[in-house]
């Protein structure tokens, strides 16, 4: 294994961070604070606890969610996105490294990254909510594998496109809406039927029940169930990246 | 002599069908300066990208230092750096990040101390806290070489190395891959300047279409390519040339006004002037004058032609 690889890439990813530090880390928990803001204490005062929860406690994991989703993508597909699109992809193509360890890099990063800002995140929120977690590693668990899952399919999304708008559009129109839908501000009980079973069939619904089931021990769908499906992304996501570096697709022609 | 690089019945189809490779043979030896010689699209690039890792060969096989690039990646591409065409570089990061960046993608542990000594060999030791962004693009170009020496490789490639570059770096761009060849590196490099190959090279591979056409010591293809003609043009035709002028082996042109004089220009001497003199002893008067060396196009042509033979 090239550890020293595996360290220059996960090292190269990192400064990035730093040097955009306002994209990366201080955009995400600003529009956080202002839901938190507008969702958690102006309007969600006026609101009814859900499942003897208070509104504005609530949301927390559901907008916790929201960013690491999203970040996890932009982090990992602009990673390995902006290599292909300058040229200098070239440099890890022709290294001793192995589609593992490039992976592990790149993906590591990014995961790095979201769970930092996921945990930023509920720092920032206990300034507007009192809230508990009642179960902290199993929080951390679901933090850190739903980190990894989309930092891998930021990652495929990196590789498959060929254009900036491309970068953009699922993170826009495929996991904004879902993540909007799945939980985030809502528990799927409060919906009519057949929107509650349909829901069933958004992914996002279970990242979201599992996550605050760690937080209130309250949830939508089981608790296995959230982490069975949880791993079940991990895996296509891994069987995705395999077929990827297998193939060479667009990366070696 | 030992082979470092052995490439064996390599051939390069795209998936779009089209052919960049055909059959490649081609044997690089230890410790030497390689110019791969060709027009643009000839194939240059591509053998260099399937070499170095970047593609992936449709068939045949190339051994690098004794290992296969395919199976044996890690081994093979820990030998060989790689200065691609393209100056391509994160503009926002760092020369000394840049460079260490590349060591550590190369499996090696940090060396500041050697990644110093290199970077004041390129003379970019003062610009090592410069972004990328900053650079001209000479600089660009050394910062670029010293990414693919930072692991200390024993063979580099360097596709196109002066193409761009002003006077001034491409000399100490040649001055540096002659030092380099002093401290053992192998040195494949790609260009279409002539003069690039005469000034640097040991061997000479000239490739066309996907096909290598010779491979030759640098000195026998230099005499063969490095003929001028001089054509003189007469006031008075005439119909045979004189036999005190039989040495100079003169062709006569069919108007009978114009002689042509083949020569080497590297071993000139003084025959010119021998010519000239003998020309007005003769009593034979010169309109005009004019002399052209052959071009890299026309030694292409004449090379494909030969072969076609």
């Amino acid at each position: 294994m090239n550890l020293y690889a595996v360290w220059a890439i996960y090292k190269f990813e990192m400064a990035r961070t730093f040097r955009t530090l306002m994209q990366s880390i201080a955009s995400p928990v600003l529009s956080t604070s202002l839901y938190f803001i507008v969702f958690g204490t102006a309007i969600g005062s006026r609101m009814g606890d859900i499942d003897g929860v208070s509104y504005g406690a609530f949301i927390i994991p559901g907008l916790v969610m929201l960013s690491l989703l999203s970040e996890s993508i932009s982090n990992a597909s602009f990673g390995i996105f902006f290599p292909k699109f300058s040229g200098t992809i070239y440099e890890v193509l022709s290294a001793p490294v192995s589609a593992m360890e490039i992976v592990i890099g790149y993906v590591g990063a990014a995961a790095t990254k979201s769970v930092t800002l996921g945990l930023l995140i509920l720092l920032t929120a206990q300034l507007f909510v009192d809230y508990h977690i009642q179960h902290p590693l199993w929080m951390l668990a679901f933090l850190v594998l739903t980190a990894i899952t989309f930092s891998l399919f930021g990652f495929i999304i990196g590789i498959w496109a060929d254009d900036f708008q491309k970068l953009q559009v699922i993170p826009l129109m495929v996991i904004t809406p879902l993540t909007f839908l799945g939980g985030a501000f809502y528990s799927i009980s409060m919906l009519p039927e057949p929107w509650q079973t349909l829901t069933l069939f958004n992914p996002v619904v279970y990242l979201i029940s599992g996550f605050r089931w760690a937080f209130y021990g309250v949830a939508d769908v089981n608790v296995a169930v959230s982490l069975g499906m949880t791993l079940v992304f991990l895996l296509i996501c891994l069987s995705i990246v395999w077929w990827i570096f297998r193939t060479g697709y667009r990366i070696r022609t | 002599m030992s082979s470092i690089i052995r490439v064996s019945g390599l051939t390069k189809t795209y998936s779009s069908g089209f052919t960049a490779l055909q059959g490649i043979d081609l044997d690089i030896h230890r410790g030497e300066i390689f110019a791969l010689l060709g027009p643009n699209g000839a194939g240059k690039t591509t053998l260099i990208s399937i070499i170095c890792g970047i593609s992936s060969p449709s068939e045949g096989f190339v051994l690098a230092d004794g290992f296969d690039i395919v199976k044996h990646y890690r081994a093979a591409r820990s030998k060989i750096g790689l200065v691609p065409q393209e100056l391509c570089s994160d503009a926002f990061e760092k020369v000394w990040s840049a460079v260490n960046f590349s060591r550590g993608l190369f499996g090696k542990p940090a060396n500041p101390e050697y990644i110093e000594k290199l970077l004041r060999q390129l003379s970019l030791w003062d610009k090592k806290d410069a972004q990328m962004r900053e650079l001209s693009g000479g600089m660009k170009r050394r910062v670029m070489i010293a990414k693919a020496l930072s692991h200390e490789p024993d063979i580099l490639f360097l596709d196109e190395p002066t193409a761009g570059v002003d006077v001034e770096l491409r000399k100490d761009m040649w001055q540096m891959v002659r030092q380099l060849r002093e401290q053992g590196v192998t040195i494949i490099l790609t260009t279409h300047y002539i003069e690039e190959a005469e000034e640097m090279a040991d061997r000479i591979g000239v490739i066309r279409q996907g096909k290598i056409l010779l491979v030759e010591e640098k000195q026998a293809l230099m005499d063969k390519l490095g003929s001028k003609q001089l054509s003189i043009r007469l006031q008075q035709p005439i119909t045979t040339v004189p036999v005190e002028l039989a040495e100079f082996n003169l062709q006569l042109e069919q108007d009978g006004n114009t002689l042509s004089y083949v020569y080497d220009s590297r071993q000139e001497g003084d025959s010119i002037a021998r010519l000239l003199r003998q020309l007005t002893a003769q009593g034979l008067e010169i309109r005009d004058l004019n002399s052209n060396e052959s071009s890299l196009e026309d030694i292409f042509v004449s090379l494909v032609h030969e072969k076609e033979q």
